[in-house]
């Protein structure tokens, strides 16, 4: 967003409403005006902040994560104003840990995470059913169908079973505040946690909500004597029947809704955004009068009777719902159990194939209202085909033309650039066919031409250096490669430090580099341990990772990834060594400094360059791929977009003609944008 | 005035960074303000940097449609980058669909890779305007650097938007949400942007 004119009412308010505004939400706070019946637009995150409020939250704890990074900071920036305690955690399992210490204290507490975070907060979840809770407690997470901001497609809803904690579905923003509501009531009614499961399409989705009223919170939190909250398995089955005590609530939801024909030909079973595409294949077909539509909201467990008394209606089903097909299998369970009531039944849906896979461009498991009318009209054989007329007529009458596809890439003097460009040259250079490994933040386009493909494998957060530190000890069984862990400053607070601590226990020869942008940057520049600032905008004392690694008692060196030359020579002599060792690499990322600080002119003195003559192959621009070293076609020669150029000269230190100038006068940042 | 289709759908395309989420979030707190049931459906996130990012505005007077526009239904497209107008009008196109463009190019890493073409210039707009019912170029990079900051592209084409009147609402609304979002110098520059599109479109 820092590029794109966005820009804030309210800046004099405070870095944190600017730093909001940054990332794509701007105009005015609405999520925390105090006019109930009020219409206006929110996203879904803005939404699910706003049901916070209206239930009274007075803890929220997050680790920041697409689509949902932003629920936190909405909070967090109305936190001194309503009360409320905010902050950004380590990881997800010690967010959700904070997040109990309210509710064991009677307070109602939030816990926001993506689906992958709430693997990393499992192991804890699934003892909450067994210690209980108290105050209200709700987990919000997020699941990203479609894979548009993750490195995986994961249905977090496999995971309220094993965890014994219900799981609701709200169908888009105005829903996901009221549910969120709800939520907190059926929290403390049944003394389990709740899940809220949301999806990119709610998450980053915009519209009207009608606001409700602001509830302040209970007050005081207080630890009470006469409890305990300890988890052993003997409390097993008073978990089941918090379960069972949930039904009548389930059953009486207003999140579950039929509607449509009293005996349908079809029924549609739907949860969340996928409601919305339901309707509208009806609409698209017309077939109001042949179906039912049924939107469940109580995910898990199943409302039974209520699931029942819909089946009853019609002798076929189609499922429509994001990622896997969890509400179909757990439907068919029902379904089997009470057949001689119900049967027979016929179900459409992923597993028959009538409800198809749609691979998109990173993945398969979204939804959209032409996956659904295609499936409806299928399954009532009536013809339809998606997209225009006379546009697909004309298309083909056009002449053929390539249409280059956008990548992502690193922004321009993006320092992992630089890094990458430095691993990869050692690697070269060493010749032992080296192997760098990466994990989750922006440096996982480590993976990509933009970072020259020197990525080797991607997993979860920490996991590069897992797994260098086992090729590390392979070694003694002849694997003369050597391993490169890159990991980013805030992914290594959240999961390097054990597989680092394991590296230096078991001796492996591996080398961790550690990218210190100074800032969680793929989410949007969220604070970290290291930053020496909280959630809610108050200093604190950081914790430096070169005073860790030192602590640890593992080699360390310090380097600056725009001195490519210096540290691609530190990178071959760390190779040769020993045991683990840590280079940590700190700059600024580029986007962050390019809003604060001032920077260098860069520019192509083309009476230097030699142009295509030289043999550099176009180094600046083709092969070092920054965006901002262009290409002039009148001159023949490489030139600088000065709009996108941060200033950071690595390409003047890679020219061989030295053609590339940085001016030593600084110039200033406009200000304005 | 009623809109000539409803739910009348508008993509806003462009590349990751040129302000796409600001000029959707213009146009539906507008339409919102007015009574309209709106939604918005974006890709967004540091993984879509330099990358293809469209907004899908749905609008109705009727009821709260999903946050995606099916495939041939969009009416209305607002471009920040000619490519990525044809890329989107292929797939979205309505057989309807006017269309509302800066023509500056915006090269893919790609292509200064050397790895493919940009289209030429002509070919690639004389193919929108075969696709398209209605096409109206902005020069909007010209305009925004002339209103103070190049930047502003995405403001002068949410002016352009309001001055082509393809839609029933009134230009006071749009800059009720410009000055509701910016304040001060930025607000001048931001006026400026928008002004110069919405003449650039009458």
């Amino acid at each position: 967003m820092a590029w794109g004119g966005a820009s804030s009412l309210e800046e004099k308010s405070g870095t944190l409403t600017l730093r909001l505004r940054e990332k794509g939400i701007m105009a005015k706070l609405y999520w925390n005006l105090d006019q109930p019946g009020k219409r206006c637009m929110l996203s879904g995150n803005e939404a699910a902040a706003r049901g916070a409020l209206e239930s009274g939250v007075q803890v929220i704890t997050s680790y920041p994560g697409s689509p949902s990074v932003q629920i936190l900071e909405c909070l967090a920036a109305v936190g001194h104003e309503r009360g409320i305690y905010a902050e950004w955690s380590i990881n997800e399992k010690v967010a959700l840990e904070i997040a109990a210490a309210g509710s064991f204290s009677g307070i109602r507490a939030l816990s926001v995470m993506k689906a992958d975070g709430l693997n990393v907060a499992l192991d804890f979840l699934t003892t909450l059913h067994l210690s209980g809770i108290d105050g209200g407690m709700v987990i919000l997470v997020s699941d990203d169908p479609g894979a548009h901001s993750s490195v995986k497609e994961e249905d977090s809803r496999y995971l309220a079973p094993p965890a014994h904690v219900p799981l609701l579905e709200p169908t888009g923003p105005q829903d996901t505040k009221d549910i969120l509501i709800w939520a907190f009531d059926i929290s403390e009614k049944v003394g389990l946690p709740v899940i809220v499961r949301l999806t990119t399409r709610i998450c980053h989705a915009r519209a009207t909500v009608t606001l409700g009223r602001i509830r302040t919170g209970k007050g005081s939190p207080r630890f009470p004597v006469e409890t305990r909250f300890i988890t052993a398995g003997r409390f097993h089955p008073d978990a089941h029947k918090k379960l069972d005590l949930l039904q009548d609530q389930f059953e009486a939801s207003p999140f579950n809704l039929y509607t449509g024909a009293e005996e349908p030909e079809l029924i549609v079973f739907t949860s969340g955004v996928s409601h919305a595409y339901a309707l509208e294949a009806v609409e698209r077909l017309d077939v109001g009068e042949r179906i039912g539509v049924f939107k469940i909201g109580t995910v898990w467990p199943l409302p039974e009777g209520l699931v029942l008394k819909v089946l009853k209606r019609s002798e076929r089903v189609v499922f429509f719902e994001e990622i896997e097909p969890f509400l179909e299998d757990q439907t068919k369970i029902l379904a089997a159990q009470h057949w001689d009531d119900v049967g027979p039944l016929t179900f459409l849906g992923k597993r028959s194939g009538d409800v198809p896979w749609v691979m998109k461009p990173r993945g398969m498991g979204e939804m959209d209202p032409d996956i659904t009318t295609q499936a409806l009209a299928k399954a009532l054989d009536i013809p339809f085909k998606p997209g225009a007329v006379r546009i697909k007529e004309e298309i083909k009458r056009l002449p053929e033309m390539d249409l280059p596809l956008r990548f992502p890439t690193l922004c321009p003097g993006c320092p992992h650039r630089a890094s990458y460009w430095a691993i990869k040259t050692a690697l070269e250079l060493d010749g032992r066919e080296g192997v760098a490994l990466g994990d989750i933040g922006c440096y996982a386009l480590g993976v990509l031409p933009t970072g020259y493909g020197t990525i080797r494998t991607v997993h979860s957060m920490g996991s590069g250096l897992g797994i260098a530190s086992g090729l590390g000890k392979l070694k003694e069984m002849g694997l003369d490669q050597p391993a490169i862990a890159v990991i980013g400053d805030s992914t290594f607070y959240h999961a390097g430090i054990p597989p680092l601590i394991n590296a230096k226990n078991t001796h492996s020869q591996c080398l961790c580099i550690i990218l210190d942008n100074d800032t969680t940057a793929m989410t949007g520049h969220q604070p970290h341990p290291g930053s020496g600032l909280t959630a809610m905008g108050e200093a604190t004392p950081p914790v430096p990772v070169a005073e860790l690694v030192r602590g640890l008692e593992i080699p360390l060196t310090i380097g600056d990834p725009y001195q490519v030359e210096e540290v691609i020579q530190t990178i071959l002599g760390l190779l040769g060594k020993g045991g683990p060792q840590v280079l940590l690499l700190q700059r600024e990322c580029a986007l962050k400094a390019g809003r604060e600080q001032v920077f260098p002119r860069v520019y192509v003195d083309q009476e230097q360059c030699l142009g295509d003559a030289c043999g550099c192959s176009r180094l600046c621009g083709r092969v070092f791929s920054c965006p901002a070293n262009i290409w002039d076609e009148e001159a023949g020669k490489a030139m600088i977009d000065d709009v996108l150029c941060m200033g950071c000269g690595v390409c003047a230190s890679l020219c061989p003609e030295k053609a590339i100038v940085v001016e030593s006068e600084r110039r200033k940042n406009d200000p304005g944008f | 005035m009623t809109l000539d289709f409803d739910p009348l759908n508008i993509i806003v395309s462009g590349v990751g960074g040129q302000g796409n989420i600001l000029a959707s979030d213009l146009i539906s707190r507008a339409f919102c303000e007015e009574g309209y049931f709106v939604s918005v459906g974006e890709t967004y996130g540091a993984t879509q940097r330099g990358g293809s990012v469209v907004s899908h505005i749905r609008l109705s007077r009727r009821r709260a449609y999903g946050p995606l526009i099916p495939l041939g239904e969009s009416h209305i497209i607002i471009g920040f980058e000619p490519l990525e107008v044809y890329r989107i009008s292929r797939e979205y196109g309505h057989d309807a669909m006017r269309v509302i463009m800066n023509d500056r190019p915006f090269y893919p890493l790609d292509v200064l890779r050397q790895q493919n073409d940009y289209p030429d210039m002509e070919q690639l707009v004389s193919c929108i305007r075969r696709l398209a019912a209605d096409l109206k170029i902005i020069k909007g990079t010209d305009l925004a650097k002339k209103a103070g900051h190049a930047q502003t592209q995405n403001v002068v084409m949410v002016g352009a938007f309001a001055g082509s009147h393809w839609v029933p609402l009134g230009k006071e609304r749009f800059s009720k949400a410009l000055e509701e979002t910016f304040s001060d110098a930025k607000l001048e520059v931001n006026r400026r942007a928008f002004e110069s599109g919405y003449q650039a479109a009458l």
